[in-house]
């Protein structure tokens, strides 16, 4: 029987995976204690608790678990990692390296770190989402401390050349910080193998609790140090004061363990679903992939229906069908999202475009479903759209004067 | 963001969509938004050259639920009035009507300038001069 509403936007959130919640419930109130006091049984078996899950986290990213720092989040794993080494790193130079594609946690922290006297550098991407390698060789300069590019891109699912970024990085004497929040426990990554320095990434993610989320910090070749941005007790060796959040580090622990465990017959069937929906959805007329669909997550597809607004189309179907949109319509916000509008996407298909994220929970019923319903409303909306009639009149739509809006 | 049983009303049950032959003398068009802003609103008008009355409307909306019911509405309304009539649609009454959010306005604000839109080509198609109308402020 299929249960509505039925849930794509898993990479806004993931429900959490039962097993994950099993592993945490004796941590609430049986286990309570704080895994910082030394002295007794409670706080030893909350230590113990988050020494296993450190573990956990750090098998799945291929890292020793003295690597792994908790936090509350990719957030604060993302300011922690930017703030941390330019503070660090102060003496060395001002100079980091992002892309204009990258998550809000990092440009708006780039943004603070520019206040503060920093400086940085904002890469185009290409039409596919990917960086240029050459041009991002070409930014570094004497006083580059830090390239931050992200692992894979939250609205478009495209897949950065990790490695690759990491070659010239190290070439050139640069950290190199990746935003690991959407690519990790779906995609193999290993922070070893791809060459990375530090990375955030979260357990909401990936099946686990909200509001616990790690940043790796690599301890040899090289020995990264990051300055603490929150001051008290010297918790995770003195990067991250705050008691730990132990019932959720132990979440995040399992869920990292599950992740690795399916991993691999997770993406092969999420990646049929998600390319029937998409070859499904491809049928209608002048439908587009946004970002590259090579280089990019299992789980994810981000397609622009011409001439349909994108939350007019998700009203049509919201009430069943959990989706996002990249179109923004509210007086507040008319711009529609800055990563389509890097591509080079005009605003029209920027407002016209849906984002699909599948998850270790979908099922192929669910993907039929949608793809009659967002089809017929596709169709529907059409039939009411003015842009559409022009279009199929052969009018050209960007020679029209629109009225100053 | 929860829209109101009305914007759903309308948005599942488009009151008017459709095409007036924007060459006839009769109709009045108004084309209103633009796309890279995420609204484009046509609607038309016929009026019947003795009386004066709007006998039809129609409109196209790109945008969001409350554009299309903005228009939709727009259009129940504009039926069986006077151009006359018709001028003195506001675009507040739209959102009482339809309880609009405060971040929805705009779509009011485009519908009543699609309605002046419409009435100007009316007019400027039958010999008579374009009302000159203060610029709308919520845009």
């Amino acid at each position: 029987m299929l249960k509505l509403p039925i849930y794509l936007d898993n990479n806004a959130t993931t429900p959490m995976d039962p097993r994950v919640f099993e592993a945490m419930t004796p941590y609430f109130m049986e286990h309570f204690g704080n895994a910082a006091s030394r002295n007794h049984p409670f706080g030893w078996e909350a230590e113990e608790a988050v020494d296993y899950a450190r573990e956990q986290v750090a098998k799945l990213i291929g890292a020793d678990p003295k690597e792994i720092i908790f936090t509350s989040g990719a957030t604060e794993a993302d300011n922690l990692a930017l703030k941390g080494v330019y503070e660090m790193y102060a003496s060395k130079g001002n100079h980091i390296i992002t892309a204009t594609t990258e998550h809000k946690a990092v440009l708006d922290t780039c943004k603070h770190i520019e206040k503060m006297g920093g400086e940085v550098t904002y890469l185009q991407v290409k039409p596919d989402g990917l960086i240029d390698l050459k041009e991002l060789e070409a930014a570094i300069k004497p006083t580059t401390i830090l390239i931050s590019i992200m692992y894979a891109n939250n609205e478009i699912g495209t897949v950065m050349p990790i490695p690759e970024i990491s070659a010239i990085a190290r070439k050139n004497g640069v950290l190199l910080f990746t935003d690991g929040t959407q690519a990790v426990g779906k995609i193999p990554v290993d922070v070893n193998k791809d060459g990375i320095d530090l990375m955030a990434f979260t357990a909401h993610k990936m099946y686990g609790p909200k509001g616990v989320g790690a940043l790796y910090v690599r301890r040899k070749n090289p020995r990264v140090k990051v300055t603490a941005q929150m001051d008290g007790g010297g918790h995770e060796r003195g990067m991250r004061s705050g008691t730990l959040n132990v019932p959720g580090i132990v979440g995040f622990g399992k869920a990292c363990e599950l992740c690795m465990l399916e991993m691999e017959a997770d993406t092969k069937r999420i990646s049929i679903l998600r390319d029937k929906l998409e070859t499904e959805l491809l049928k209608l007329e002048e439908a587009y992939v946004n970002g590259s669909r090579e280089h990019r997550l299992p789980h994810v597809a981000n397609i622009s229906f011409k001439h349909v607004e994108g939350e007019g189309l998700l009203m049509g179907f919201n009430k069943n069908i959990a989706l996002s949109s990249g179109s923004a319509c509210t007086s507040a916000s008319l711009e529609p999202s800055y990563v389509l509008k890097a591509l080079g996407l005009g605003d029209d298909l920027a407002h016209s475009s849906l984002r699909f994220g599948l998850g270790r929970f979908t099922n192929e019923e669910q993907i039929d479903y949608t793809i009659k319903a967002i089809s017929e409303t596709v169709l529907k909306l059409r039939e009411m759209s003015p842009l559409w009639e022009m279009y199929k009149e052969g009018i050209d739509l960007s020679t029209i004067e629109w009225a100053a809006h | 963001m929860a829209y109101s049983e009305k914007v759903i009303d309308h948005y599942q049950n488009p009151k008017n969509v459709g095409t007036l032959d924007k060459s006839s003398k009769n109709v009045g068009t108004g084309l209103v938004g633009a796309p890279e802003c995420g609204d484009v609103m046509r609607l038309q008008i016929e009026v019947d050259d003795a009386t004066g009355m709007i006998t039809d409307a129609k409109f196209k909306t790109f945008g969001c639920g409350s554009a299309i019911a903005s228009s939709s509405l727009a259009t129940e309304w504009l039926k069986g009035k006077s151009v006359d009539e018709a001028l003195k649609i506001d675009n507040m009454d739209i959102v009482e009507e339809l309880n609009l959010p405060p971040v929805k306005i705009h779509c009011s604000v485009l519908a009543e300038d699609a309605i002046k839109a419409a009435i100007n080509d009316y007019r400027t198609k039958n010999g008579m001069e374009a009302i000159k109308f203060e610029e709308s402020v919520v845009h």
